[in-house]
């Protein structure tokens, strides 16, 4: 199915006059692009019949689009208060160290983007990161190496 | 006090797996529904009434009377939407993740039996864009009412996932977010049951206010009414992190003490440390000291240490944690989510986090301290929805309760922590932005 085709096929859930689909278009577009380009914001807008600008104005306002390319894999580390306070830092600093990136940016292969986020709404089994959208728990800043190893496609040996 | 209580929400989820329609039907589960059905609608919002549940999202409203306020089809003839807010992001909160990860069909059902008290036929579930793990629980438990159409009846229920905004969790952003804007709250009037989705009467509840409905509708509003204490009744789901050995969530009997909470739910504080506060009820909620917490957890017991349940996360904090490093991490997340529209929450709360920053750094003075609390008051109760207000509120809050705390950070000029906080050095999302300048706190 096209892009467009998904799209009318999200539009149709809504009300016929409303804006409703926008969100869901615009989650459909990073899924295919794996990120809101100009152009993704063309076609999400021209499949909504609306504007480009209307589409980014809406994408922008929100965490989990991405109006610049990422990564193959994302990595948020929550950094709240209830992750913070057992650890979530060191997890961030681990990360940063594996992937020779800082927070916020792209590790240099173009594998994984690290984000230190807001709170993801699991604070009890801190901390938690999310990797590509799911959920790890209880993280520790001595299980991320393996995590690395696992996005970057290199598999893990066993033993030690 | 007993901890033990009779579960009510997560019913059942000890010894079954209720995530699967054969197992929820198999402990009752879909009986209530065709008892709503065959009452009135007006008969399920009065044993609603009658149950004192009270919303548990947050703002703690008897659910029974939003519902009574929305208007008959004759008064306003626009289709009836139930909007059920799954946009759970108050840090510390997270309930409402297990519950629609564990009792997705209790949460249908419930969902069910509003749409039928309010006379609506679509029920739309916005879902935090984060929570891939209970979206996908939720649209397999759809998946398998799809051959039950004595369950289903003419209702439609639409998954809607956000992407990543706290406001959204207000009741009027989450609307707009929901017709595709930007997620900004709106100015009330007109509320959400006479103008809400599509301008058309609303109701819109927490996942764990529809999860309870029910069990009410089975067990009936007075039996119901009879557990837990005045102004709390029924059971409460607590979130349950932070310094304490067995995070989690955790179903109680309101009134049960925070102590008792921590130290028996929660198996107490570990690595030998000193508890220090307890955030009561998520982030926006006003700090206990650890000599309060032996206050009931319910409406009335909080309320008098003017504290709140709030969406019943409890965040327990160990002596290592400072606490003009905890304003600075609670208020720049307020910052990084506030939506803008309005100027004293939108300047307001990085103003507060610049503030405490300078106190944190040892760069403040007794005029510092003032300026913040003048800062506080310049945002209480002038904005349009509680954001801007709750990093006032807490920040306030945190003065007063440790006030030698922040004076020792004037006077001995920086951390008393020395760098050994728990909350040392933490990088909030707020500081990846780089392309939005910071305000400077004049020297």
């Amino acid at each position: 199915m096209s892009l467009y085709e998904a799209i009318q096929d999200v539009r149709a859930i809504y009300p016929d006059d409303s804006e409703s689909a926008v969100l869901p278009a615009l989650r459909l577009a990073q899924a295919e692009y794996g990120w809101l380009s100009p152009d993704a914001l063309r076609e999400v807008a021209d499949a909504l019949e609306t504007t480009p600008a209307y589409c980014k104005s809406v994408a922008s306002f929100y965490d989990q689009f991405h109006l610049v390319p990422i990564g193959e894999h994302l990595v948020e580390v929550c950094t709240n208060v209830s992750c913070a306070v057992v650890g979530a830092q060191q997890v961030v600093e681990a990360f940063e160290g594996e992937l020779g990136c800082h927070a916020g940016e792209t590790s240099a292969d173009g594998k994984v983007t690290l984000r230190a986020v807001e709170c993801l709404g699991g604070c009890g089994w801190a901390t938690i990161v999310a990797v590509d959208n799911h959920y790890r728990t209880h993280v520790k800043a001595d299980d991320v190496p393996a995590i690395v190893r696992e996005l970057q496609g290199v598999s893990e040996t066993h033993g030690d | 006090m007993a901890t033990e209580v009779k579960k009510i929400v997560l019913a059942g989820t000890d010894d079954h797996d209720l995530t699967k329609l054969a197992e929820y039907e198999a402990v009752g589960g879909y009986k209530a529904l065709p008892k709503a059905r065959a009452m009135t609608p007006q008969e399920v919002t009065e044993e609603l009434i009658t149950s004192e549940l009270r919303g548990r999202g947050g703002a703690f409203f008897p659910t029974g009377r939003k519902w009574s306020f929305v208007p008959s089809k004759e008064q306003i003839p626009k289709p009836h939407y139930l909007v059920v807010n799954a946009d759970e992001s108050e840090p510390g909160s997270f309930k409402d993740n297990e519950i629609m990860s564990r009792v997705p069909h209790r949460f249908i059902e419930g969902c069910l039996i509003t749409a039928h008290s309010i006379d609506s036929k679509h029920v739309f579930v916005d879902i935090r864009g984060e929570y891939s793990g209970p979206y996908e629980i939720l649209v397999n438990a759809l998946e398998e009412l799809k051959d039950r159409p004595e369950i289903r009846g003419d209702v439609t229920i639409v998954v809607h996932r956000g992407a990543g905004a706290y406001i959204c969790g207000e009741e009027t952003a989450l609307l707009e977010s929901l017709e595709g804007k930007r997620g900004q709250p709106r100015s009330k009037p007109p509320f959400p049951a006479i103008s809400g989705l599509y301008a058309s009467p609303t109701v819109v509840n927490n996942v764990e206010t529809i999860t309870t409905v029910p069990p009410i509708i089975e067990m009936g509003g007075a039996e119901y009414a009879k557990l837990g204490v005045p102004n709390t009744r029924g059971t409460r789901v607590v979130s349950l992190s932070g310094n304490v050995v067995n995070g989690g969530n955790y179903e109680i009997a309101p009134g049960m003490t925070v102590r008792a909470i921590i130290d028996e739910l929660g198996g107490g504080i570990p690595d030998g440390r000193e508890l220090k506060a307890v955030v009561p009820g998520g982030s926006s909620t006003v700090i206990l000291t650890k000599d309060e917490i032996d206050v009931g957890y319910d409406f009335d017991s909080l309320g008098q240490l003017k504290t709140a349940m709030g969406s019943a996360g409890i965040v327990v904090l160990d002596d290592r944690c400072c606490i003009v490093q905890l304003g600075i991490r609670f208020s720049e997340f307020y910052e990084h989510e506030s939506c803008g529209k309005c100027t004293p929450c939108r300047e307001g709360t990085r103003w507060l986090t610049a503030i405490l920053r300078k106190l944190e750094d040892g760069r403040a003075t007794q005029a510092d301290l003032d300026l913040l609390l003048d800062v506080c008051d310049r945002i209480n109760g002038k904005c349009l929805c509680p954001l801007g207000d709750s990093d006032a509120i807490i920040i306030a809050s945190y003065v007063a309760k440790f006030r030698d705390e922040f004076i020792a950070h004037i006077e001995e000029g920086g951390c008393p922590f020395g760098g050994e906080s728990s909350l040392d050095h933490v990088l909030a999302p707020i500081a990846m932005h780089t392309h939005s300048p910071v305000a400077e706190v004049p020297a």
